[in-house]
C-alpha cells in the first residue's frame, strides 16, 4: 500500500517537503545555488565582495521581473515568448514619451507600463476569445513588438531620458541600486499575490486542471486574460528598469531575454505544463542564472559561450523537473 | 412542485443533437437513478444542470427559481454540485485546495483579503474524518492518491458546503467492492438528511438498490420514469435498449 510508503519517507524527503511547505522553494534549487556560490568563490578571488553581489543582483533584476511574469504564465499552464519583445517595447514608448514627445517623467514611466500591459491585454484577449494557441500568439507579438519597437524609435537608441526617470536605474538610496529595491519590492508583492490569495490560487489550480477549475465556478477566460496582462506590465516594468539603467531607450534590448526568463522560472520549481510555482522560488532561479552569467564573466568566458550554457540550463532544469513528476504523480 | 425542475431542454454540439426535449424532476431528499445507453446524452444533461454546458433551450429552476443565467460558480452557490465522472481534481494541489477550490475562505490583513489557510485545512480534515475515509495525509498532492481516495475528496469537495442538489457521474466505476458499499451508504444518509441525490451509473444492481426512481435517457429524450420499488431489472433494461434484444440484455445483468 502507499499509504504505509508515506510514513517512512526519509530525512532527505522531509526536508524536500519542508523547504516547499516553509519557504515555498524547492530544496535543490537551493542547494544548486549554494553550490554555485562556491564553486564561483573557488574559482575567482572578486566573486565573494559586497560590491559584486550588489553587481549581480542588478543585474537580475531585469530577468528577475519577467521570470515572475513567466512564473504566473506558466503556473497557469499558459507561455508568454513575447517577455523580451515587450521589455523592448516599453523602453522605447517610455524613451519617446519622454524624450521625443517631452513629456514629463512619470507619465513616461506609466507609458512604459501601459505599453506592456496592452501587449499583455493583445496577447491574453486573442487566446481566450480567438482560441490561438498561447504559443503562437506570444511568438507573434514577439515579433510584433520587436516591429513596433523599431518603428517608433526608426531603429536608433533614443538617448537622454528625464533626469528622474534615470533615477529609477541609476540611483542608489542607501548604497543599494534602485532596480534592485524595486525588483525586491515586486518580488514580495507578487509571492503574496501568488501564494496567498484567492487569485493566486485559482491561477495554479488553472494550471493544474482547467476542467476542475472551470466545474469550482472560476471564470478562467476572465483569469487568463488578467496573467497576459500581468505579464505584459511586468515586461513594461523590466523595460522600465532597462532603459532607465541606461538612460536609452533601445529598440534591441531585452533580445532573448525571454529564454533567461523562462529558464530562471522553471529552475525555481515552475511547473512547465503549469499547476505549481512560486516566486520566492523564481528568485531563487533568477539568482542561479546571475550567478552563473556574473561567474562566466569573471572567468572571462565569451558571451557566445553564455547563451549555451543558458540554453542547456533551461533543458536540464525540464528534464529533472519531469522527472520528479513521473515519480511522485501517478497518472 | 419539485426542488429540481428540468424541462424541454434541448442540445445539440454543431450537427450532433444530443438532447431534444428533455423534462426530468427531483424532489427534496429523493435519490434518482439516470440511466441509460452510452451516447443516450447523460453526463450533458447534468452538465447542462451545473452550468459547464449551456443549453439551446429549455428552462431549470431549482426550489422555483431559474437557473439558466446563472454562471457554474452561482449555481453551486445556490447548492447545485456534482461529483464528475473524471472527478475534476488539481492533481498538484492538497486536499484542502481541492477542497476549497473555487470557494477559499479569506482574512483581511491590512485591507487585503488573504486566503485563510488555517482554517481551509482545519475544516477539511473534519469533512474527511466525518467521511470516515482513510487519506495518507491531508497536506500531499491529491495526483499522489489511489482513485478511491482522490473519489474521497471529490466526495467531500462535493459536500462541505451544504449542498440542495448532488449529482454522481459514475461514481462506482472505478472502485472496489467495498468502497462502492461506501459510496451506496453515503447516497442513504445524504437522503437521511434531505440532501437530493442524482445518481448516473451503468451499474443497474447498484441503481435498484438505492435509487427511489429511474428516469432512462434513450436517443436524447426521457424514456421512461420508473419507480424503483415498482419495477425490476428486466423493465428497466428494456426501456434502456429500447425493447429489441431486451431478454439477452436483461439475463446478462441479473447474472451481473
Amino acid at each position: 500500500m502507499s499509504s504505509t510508503k508515506v510514513q517512512q519517507k526519509g530525512l532527505w524527503s522531509r526536508l524536500q517537503a519542508g523547504s516547499i511547505e516553509q519557504l515555498h522553494v524547492r530544496l535543490e534549487s537551493l542547494i544548486v545555488l549554494l553550490a554555485l556560490c562556491a564553486l564561483m568563490s573557488v574559482l575567482s578571488p572578486f566573486f565573494l565582495s559586497v560590491s559584486n553581489f550588489m553587481n549581480i543582483l542588478l543585474a537580475t533584476s531585469t530577468i528577475g521581473v519577467l521570470a515572475i511574469a513567466a512564473t504566473f504564465v506558466i503556473g497557469a499552464g499558459g507561455l508568454d515568448l513575447s517577455l523580451g519583445s515587450v521589455m523592448g517595447l516599453s523602453g522605447v514608448v517610455g524613451a519617446y514619451v519622454g524624450v521625443t514627445m517631452g513629456l514629463p517623467a512619470p507619465v513616461a514611466v506609466l507609458a512604459c507600463i501601459a505599453a506592456g500591459a496592452l501587449a499583455g491585454f493583445v496577447n491574453g484577449t486573442i487566446i481566450t476569445r480567438a482560441f490561438v494557441p498561447a504559443f503562437i500568439v506570444t511568438l507573434g507579438m514577439l515579433g510584433i513588438a520587436r516591429g513596433i519597437a523599431l518603428v517608433i524609435s526608426d531603429g536608433r537608441v533614443i538617448y537622454g531620458l528625464p533626469s528622474a526617470m534615470v533615477y529609477i536605474g541609476q540611483g542608489r538610496p542607501f548604497g543599494i541600486p534602485m532596480p534592485v529595491i524595486i525588483f525586491v519590492v515586486t518580488a514580495f508583492v507578487m509571492h503574496c499575490l501568488l501564494a496567498y490569495t484567492r487569485f493566486g490560487r485559482h491561477t495554479l489550480a488553472i494550471g493544474d486542471s482547467e476542467n476542475a477549475a472551470r466545474s469550482a465556478g472560476i471564470s478562467v477566460d476572465w483569469q487568463r486574460r488578467l496573467l497576459y496582462t500581468l505579464s505584459g506590465a511586468l515586461a513594461g516594468l523590466a523595460g522600465l528598469l532597462f532603459a532607465a539603467r541606461i538612460n536609452a531607450g533601445d529598440p534591441t534590448a531585452g533580445l532573448t531575454y525571454e529564454l533567461t526568463a523562462i529558464t530562471a522560472a522553471i529552475i525555481g520549481g515552475t511547473n512547465l505544463f503549469g499547476g505549481r510555482g512560486s516566486i520566492l522560488g523564481t528568485m531563487v532561479g533568477a539568482l542561479i542564472m546571475g550567478v552563473l552569467q556574473n561567474g562566466l564573466n569573471l572567468l572571462a568566458v565569451q558571451s557566445y559561450y553564455q547563451q549555451m550554457a543558458i540554453g542547456a540550463v533551461l533543458i536540464l532544469a525540464v528534464f529533472i523537473d519531469q522527472y520528479q513528476v513521473r515519480k511522485e504523480t501517478r497518472v | 412542485m419539485s426542488l429540481l425542475e428540468l424541462s424541454g431542454i434541448e442540445k445539440s454540439f454543431g450537427a450532433v443533437s444530443v438532447l431534444h426535449g428533455v423534462d426530468f424532476s427531483a424532489d427534496a431528499g429523493e435519490v434518482v437513478g439516470l440511466v441509460g445507453d452510452n451516447g443516450a446524452g447523460k453526463s450533458t444533461l447534468m452538465k447542462i444542470i451545473t452550468g459547464i454546458y449551456t443549453a439551446d433551450a429549455g428552462a431549470i429552476t431549482l426550489g422555483g427559481e431559474p437557473l439558466m443565467h446563472l454562471s457554474p460558480g452561482e449555481r453551486r452557490a445556490m447548492g447545485i454540485e456534482m461529483i464528475y465522472q473524471d472527478l475534476a481534481l488539481a492533481r498538484q494541489q492538497d486536499v484542502a485546495s481541492n477542497i476549497f477550490l473555487g470557494r477559499e475562505p479569506v482574512r483581511s490583513i491590512l485591507g487585503v483579503p488573504f486566503v485563510d489557510r488555517a482554517r481551509m485545512k482545519a475544516q477539511a480534515q473534519q469533512m474527511i474524518d466525518r467521511l470516515g475515509a482513510n487519506l495518507p495525509a491531508i497536506n500531499r498532492n491529491v495526483g499522489s492518491f489511489s482513485g478511491g481516495q482522490q473519489q474521497t475528496v471529490a466526495i467531500a469537495r462535493a459536500l462541505t458546503f451544504d449542498p440542495k442538489v448532488v449529482i454522481m457521474d459514475e461514481p462506482t466505476a472505478a472502485l472496489a467492492v467495498r468502497e462502492v458499499q461506501g459510496v451506496l451508504d453515503l447516497i442513504r444518509q445524504l437522503k437521511e438528511q434531505g440532501i437530493t441525490t442524482v445518481l448516473i451509473s451503468h451499474r443497474l444492481n447498484d441503481v435498484l438498490s438505492v435509487t427511489d426512481r429511474i428516469v432512462v435517457l434513450r436517443h436524447g429524450q426521457a424514456a421512461a420514469n420508473l419507480v424503483t420499488a415498482k419495477t425490476d431489472m428486466a423493465e428497466v433494461v428494456s426501456a434502456i435498449v429500447g425493447g429489441a434484444g431486451m431478454p439477452d440484455a436483461a439475463a446478462h445483468e441479473a447474472r451481473g
